[in-house]
């Protein structure tokens, strides 16, 4: 069973030629069927824990260590990371000119899956995921998040996620941005995935209102860098009935 | 119309459509067109058309110290059968019909070449098999000129391929008959330390069609000036071009489409891709419309993508109307980066870096590989981008 474990994880960002500590030790296992929601104020570091995960080249790790199944994510590339079973959602997918939706999934695709996907059952996947997340076919012709509304950035995030079948999904505040409607079709897309029993997931929100739609088993606090407090799905209600305010009050939540 | 976006540190897109009672395409040209060097002043590199260019790479051809040597160029030209293959002397009737030079370089290639290449296509003749023009630098200095002529209804695909290493200026002109069909493709696969300036000149007939290509990778300074004039209504030109700037590099395609005959139609798209410290590609893109051009369609558009830092892209369309009587007129130029935010995600779906990188190179130019419809060229060019990349990579 696939584990994804954080320990002790430090991590710093370049800000005005100084390094600036954002991730002061977060501690974190998500095993394969979990769901685990990670709810912070804005400025808590839950984005810069996404993206460190990925290996984006902006963050720095300083200390700690994260591995899946026991191999170091850390010394992974991006794209080795990708290959061995992380996928993160990101709140802001980039444009990609030139690159069409279509060519872009069957790259990625044949990029995870070590051979190229069979190109009559691979069409055929990619329509009935597209048409699950009430995607247009014509989506396919266009270049990758190139004058994509908020909601269809989003869809086209959760539809790599289908057709990618990561062991860990991170979903970086995948709910930003989405009015209730696309909410609803983006979380079934999640829901399916989950479903399968094989994807530990790791929701980053600030709002409770998807947990509504994607039941957690595990909620954590994300506060000044760190996990603060954990609980179950009550945790989520608590935060939804308080706010955050006990949890950065003293805290340098910039 | 004119769009602009992205755009890199250093680079410009400038766009303008003017209405205008005059010409400033021609007015902002430092001399009126000749065939004579002497009726040019040498270029400080402050007027208008020279402003981009930087003069101290051109190995003396803008201020007449380039001096001929034996060993320009060779200039091997394979033909089917029916086709003409003529070498001519300076007072050959055909020379210069097309066009006149508009620069000093221009000029200074007319005034200096001693003899031209005529290459002839009888009326009516359709080529199933391209005409291919090498054109081998040697290492030495050459002007030259090449004239293509097709007769009325005659089709043909001419392919120019220069390659090797010279300090060449040489001018080329298309002379289109009533009803010719002409796609010419021009490579320029210079050696790095090569020197390449030209203006190409196209006479389109009466419903005659021209398709060219332009295709720049190598060489120190090139410096391309393609031009369309039309003889008479229903003429067609679409003007494609294809370029890959490289770290020192400057390549600069400056274009004219001089819609002074009724009901004509021009197309323009030039993509390049930029790579490394100090490449700088030039666009110039000028769309005139005469008065008396009613019912012309014209578009153009100027496509960049920078791969990395220190490219720099300047691209200015310009489209000046004198009729409104027309059926459409547009431009757009537009200059993106491929940055590390998109190499992350790309590489955050598993695609190895080097890969995505030839993702977004082989997408941009796709399309536009696919119009050319000259098959081995296509794949010419296929493999060049990658070759381009590999570079890039390692």
């Amino acid at each position: 069973m696939a584990t994804l474990e954080i320990r002790d994880l430090h991590v710093t960002v370049e800000a005005d030629n100084a390094e600036k500590e954002i991730l002061k030790g977060v501690d974190l296992t998500v095993k394969q069927g979990e769901t685990h929601a990670i709810m912070g104020p804005n400025g808590s570091g839950k984005s810069t824990l996404a993206y460190s995960l990925a290996g984006h080249p902006k963050y720095t790790v300083t200390g700690g260590t994260v591995t899946l199944d026991g191999e170091d994510v850390l010394e992974m590339s991006v794209d080795e990371r990708a290959r061995a079973g992380l996928f993160l959602a990101m709140q802001y997918p980039v444009e990609v000119p030139g690159v069409s939706v279509s060519n872009f999934l069957r790259t990625s695709a044949t990029a995870v899956r070590g051979e190229a996907p069979k190109l009559r059952t691979w069409v055929k996947e990619v329509k009935e995921a597209m048409e699950r997340l009430n995607m247009d076919p014509s989506f396919a012709e266009r270049n990758v998040n190139e004058g994509f509304s908020g909601g269809e950035k989003k869809r086209h995030e959760i539809l790599q996620l289908e057709l990618l079948k990561p062991k860990v999904a991170i979903l970086d505040e995948t709910d930003s941005g989405l009015d209730v409607d696309a909410l609803r079709v983006v979380s079934e897309g999640v829901n399916r995935v989950r479903e399968s029993g094989e994807v530990g997931t790791l929701l980053i929100t600030h709002y409770t209102r998807i947990l509504r739609y994607i039941k957690p088993d595990h909620v954590h606090v994300f506060a000044n860098g760190r996990i603060v407090e954990s609980g179950g799905a009550e945790l989520a209600d608590q935060l939804e009935a308080e706010g955050y305010d006990k949890y950065v009050k003293g805290g340098a939540s910039a | 119309m004119a769009e602009a976006q992205n755009t890199p540190v250093g680079s410009t897109t400038a766009g303008a459509i003017a209405v205008a009672a005059e010409s400033t395409v021609a007015t902002r040209m430092s001399a009126p067109p000749s065939f004579d060097v002497a009726d040019f002043p040498v270029p400080h590199g402050r007027e208008e058309e020279w402003r981009f260019t930087p003069l101290e790479r051109l190995r003396g051809l803008h201020d007449g110290t380039a001096v001929a040597t034996g060993d320009g160029v060779q200039v091997t030209v394979e033909a089917p059968e029916g086709v003409t293959v003529e070498t001519v002397g300076r007072d050959d009737a055909r020379l210069g019909k097309a066009g006149t030079p508009v620069d000093r370089i221009a000029a200074q290639a007319y005034s200096a070449f001693e003899k031209a290449s005529v290459v002839t296509v009888p009326k009516e003749a359709v080529l199933t098999e391209p005409i291919r023009i090498a054109v081998r630098g040697e290492g030495g200095t050459a002007y030259g000129h090449q004239v293509i002529e097709l007769g009325a209804f005659a089709e043909a695909v001419v392919v120019i391929d220069h390659t090797g290493d010279a300090v060449l200026a040489a001018n080329v002109d298309y002379l289109l008959g009533d009803g010719a069909k002409l796609t010419v493709v021009s490579v320029q696969d210079w050696d790095d330390k090569a020197v390449h300036v030209a203006q190409h000149n196209a006479l389109v007939g009466r419903d005659a069609s021209l398709k060219s290509v332009v295709v720049t990778f190598g060489g120190d300074v090139v410096r391309l000036h393609p031009r369309v004039t039309y003889a008479g209504p229903g003429g067609e030109a679409e003007l494609f071009g294809l370029y890959f700037t490289d770290a020192g590099q400057h390549q600069e395609h400056r274009l004219l489409v001089d819609h002074n005959v009724p009901h004509c139609k021009s197309n323009v798209v030039y993509k390049g891709a930029l790579q490394g410290d100090e490449a700088h590609a030039v666009w110039i893109g000028d769309v005139l419309i005469e008065a008396k051009a009613e019912g012309t369609d014209t578009y153009e558009m100027n496509r960049n993508l920078v791969l990395t830092d220190g490219a720099r892209v300047d691209s200015v369309p310009n489209l000046e109307i004198e009729t409104g009587e027309i059926v459409g007129a547009g431009h757009a130029s537009a200059t993106g980066r491929f940055d590390d935010e998109q190499l992350f995600y790309l590489m955050a779906r598993g695609i190895p870096e080097h890969e995505a990188r030839r993702l977004v190179v082989r997408g941009f130019f796709a399309e536009l590989v696919q119009q050319i419809g000259v098959e081995d060229i296509e794949e010419r060019l296929l493999a060049k981008i990658e070759e381009e990349l590999e570079a890039s990579v390692a």
